[in-house]
């Protein structure tokens, strides 16, 4: 059997032929003669595409290209072009189907159109393990403007007009905490990158590493020239296999092309870069715990002052920044302190990534500028709430932070304003809660992984977040006592007084932002024995509407536990001894005759 | 090691190569290769383009992978972008929306409109 690399399929329905696809057909084996294909090309006679009101219609394999409409004068033009050149002609191919109004790319649907993307600028963009294409985005274009035209003061001045903050959490300002690490007089002096991302559903800084490392490096190598450090280090989680490998890639492509190492670009400035895995640890990203992690030993934070700009890792001065605080730092230098400035409100510059989950339309990484109200984030951009449900509340900063509830939904969102509300930044986790979300209940979540997380090295921290989880298993088991919550107030306020660092300092804050905003909501806990909002399985039960039971027993087949029983024409009953409130009657009853009792 | 000058070349020779519109390059395939996209089968999509533009002589069109485009919902993301920087955006996609959108969008020119975002944000909006 004779083998061809190309098969014309010509319709020959009654459609195609009416509109002269024969003569087509003549035409193609004509052309194939004149330019000796016929022993390549194969011409098939075919029925109908169902393509009639465009016929004659020719398609084209192995590409399976579909020429329509096509008339005899064509013929010699896909002959020459596609089948003699490989090149398809364009043209005549079927083509522009009628989109009508659906928009067709990313770009222009509301969850984009709102965004302002520096930190994550290159993410799905580029390929990030190829650095010519991280470079053909004017990437090293900061780094080569750095080390040519700038001294170190004018790269900290930069920064420093800029109105950059740690975007880590605490919002220190990036240009001092730079300075104060440039003034220290020491031949070795460190750069490190956070990029142990802890906080439960914060996940921008595994993008921009993933998305974007690059920008990561070249930013470090910046920061080492302004401080006069040679040697940075990259602190990642191991649980981020793909931002590891990708970072491994990406150094040693920076070492290839000399953007790393001895004589940087020519200029003689020298700079290398080593990652170190962490093991997941919470307080390793505390900056102190990190720094121990990195020298090899058990990660402890240890208390500050000397802060690591004086007295880093082994005793040398280092700065520590976060990965989205350095992925923003060549835009700043490429676009100038003022371009950054200009975004964002009075104390916060710039844009902020956050992590969007919860009870929201749109989950995902966005990034937006400082300032934008909460209500935008969740509505204009998140899509909403899911099933018409209210917006009850956000939590920001993951365990370290609070709750913003639904009163302050037009509160501007920059580092100042989430402070005074009882929040905090954080990392730019952003859960997002609805009216069937159980404060209480969440406070209790945030604390159980705190203390879980505790690394154990100061008492406040140690054994009284786990007191604190206690007292709120007792409210949330249905067990709270008077003075409770009281309780609760007391040992928050001294572990905040007297935790040794950040994180345990800031434990205590789920709950006091809690208090503050849904303090009838642990009174109805403590007192009334109810949760409003029927989370917590010990204050509620499942009970079955006798009027509208119609004993189809539906209910009792799916028990997990044989909970419920009932005999025909007589309404079931659920025995609330036997039953572990999985809820599933109630999702599968036809007839919605089963419903929660708080 | 590289000079200054050099990365500039590298800069204006790489911005050619993946900017679609020239012969070799007439559109280019972004498949979100993020943890998230990855989870989501990312992976055996982004092989499925491979293989299908393989399969039908396709030279002119190039697959390459991304991070995160931040609508992690959504993954396996693709996006392909013409010769114009116009960009389609394929959302939730298979192997077998892959072999589709090859023989109509890249083959054909004819979007795939039912597996792009915006048809498939309308969808959830109507629940």
């Amino acid at each position: 059997m004779q083998i061809y690399r190309a098969h014309v399929l010509i319709c020959g329905g009654t459609g195609c032929t009416s509109s002269g696809s024969e003569n087509v057909k003549k035409e193609f084996e004509e052309q194939l003669k004149k330019h000796h294909l016929e022993n390549e090309v194969q011409i098939v006679g075919t029925g109908c595409f169902g393509l009639c009101a465009r016929g004659p219609v020719v398609v084209v394999y192995p590409e399976g290209a579909m020429y329509t409409m096509v008339r005899v004068e064509d013929v010699e033009e896909i002959v020459t072009e596609h089948l003699l050149k490989g090149r398809m002609v364009r043209r005549l191919l079927a083509g522009g189907q009628e989109a009508g109004d659906v928009t067709q790319s990313l770009d222009k649907v509301d969850f984009f159109k709102k965004q302002l993307r520096i930190a994550l600028r290159n993410c799905g963009i580029i390929n990030p393990e190829d650095i010519d294409e991280y470079i053909a985005f004017d990437g090293y274009k900061a780094l080569t403007k750095v080390l040519t035209e700038m001294t170190p003061e004018q790269v900290i001045d930069t920064v420093k007009r800029s109105g950059l903050r740690g975007r880590g959490g605490a919002g220190f300002p990036t240009g001092l905490k730079w300075e104060f690490a440039a003034r220290q007089q020491n031949e070795t002096k460190y750069v490190c990158c956070n990029a142990d991302e802890g906080d439960p559903g914060a996940f921008m800084d595994r993008s921009v590493l993933e998305g974007d490392p690059h920008s990561v490096i070249e930013a470090m190598i910046i920061a080492g020239y302004a401080i006069g450090a040679h040697q940075g280090f990259i602190y990642v989680r191991a649980e981020y296999p793909i931002a590891v490998k990708r970072l491994e890639i990406a150094i040693g492509q920076a070492k290839e092309y000399g953007l790393l190492g001895k004589n940087i670009l020519g200029t003689g400035f020298a700079f290398d870069l080593e990652l170190r895995l962490g093991a997941g640890a919470f307080v390793c990203g505390e900056e102190t715990a990190l720094m121990t992690s990195i020298e090899g030993h058990r990660g402890e934070p240890r208390p500050r002052p000397p802060f690591p700009a004086v007295k880093g890792l082994w005793g040398k001065p280092t700065i520590l920044n976060n990965v989205e605080t350095f992925a923003n730092i060549p835009r700043i230098i490429l676009n100038g302190a003022e371009w950054f400035a200009g975004i964002g409100t009075e104390r916060s510059k710039g844009t902020k990534v956050f992590a969007m989950g919860g009870k929201i339309n749109n989950t995902g990484l966005l990034e937006v500028p400082m300032g934008t109200t909460l209500r935008e984030v969740i509505y204009d951009i998140g899509g909403g709430i899911p099933g018409g449900k209210k917006f009850k509340a956000a939590q920001t900063g993951g365990p370290s932070g609070g709750c913003i509830p639904a009163s302050h939904i037009d509160t501007p969102i920059e580092y100042d304003t989430l402070v005074q509300l009882g929040s905090m930044m954080g990392s730019g986790g952003l859960i997002v809660m609805d009216e069937d979300t159980c404060m209480v209940d969440i406070a209790r979540y945030f604390l159980d992984f705190t203390v879980d997380e505790s690394c154990g090295k100061c008492p406040p921290c140690r054994i009284g977040t786990k007191r604190m989880l206690e007292i709120l298993e007792r409210i949330t088991g249905g067990k709270g006592e008077e003075g409770d919550i009281e309780k609760l107030e007391t040992l928050a306020k001294n572990i905040k007084a007297s935790a040794l660092c950040a994180l345990g300092q800031s434990a205590p804050n789920p709950v006091l932002s809690t208090l503050r905003y849904f303090r009838d909501e642990y009174e109805a806990h403590v007192k009334e024995k109810r949760c409003p909002a029927g989370v917590c399985k010990a204050m509620m039960k499942y009970v079955i509407n006798a009027d509208s039971c119609k004993s189809c027993g539906i209910c009792a087949k799916n028990c997990p536990v044989g909970a419920i029983e009932g005999e025909k024409k007589v309404p079931y009953r659920i025995d609330q001894d036997k039953c572990i409130k999985c809820g599933t009657c109630m999702e599968k009853c036809p007839f919605k005759a089963i419903f929660k009792n708080v | 090691m590289k000079t200054i000058t050099e990365l500039e070349e590298i800069r204006k020779r790489t911005l050619e190569k993946i900017k679609p519109g020239t012969n070799s390059n007439r559109l280019r395939i972004l498949v979100g290769m993020a943890t998230c996209g990855i989870a989501a089968g990312a992976r055996p999509v982004m092989n499925a383009f491979i293989e299908e533009l393989k399969k039908r002589n396709i030279s002119d069109v190039t697959v390459t992978m991304t991070g995160c485009i931040g609508a992690c919902r959504l993954e396996p993301i693709v996006e392909v972008i013409d010769s114009d920087g116009r960009r389609v955006t394929y959302v939730k996609m298979t192997e077998e929306k892959a072999a589709r959108v090859v023989v109509e969008h890249i083959v054909n020119g004819r979007v795939c409109v039912d597996y792009t975002i915006g048809e498939a944000e309308r969808k959830t909006a109507e629940g």
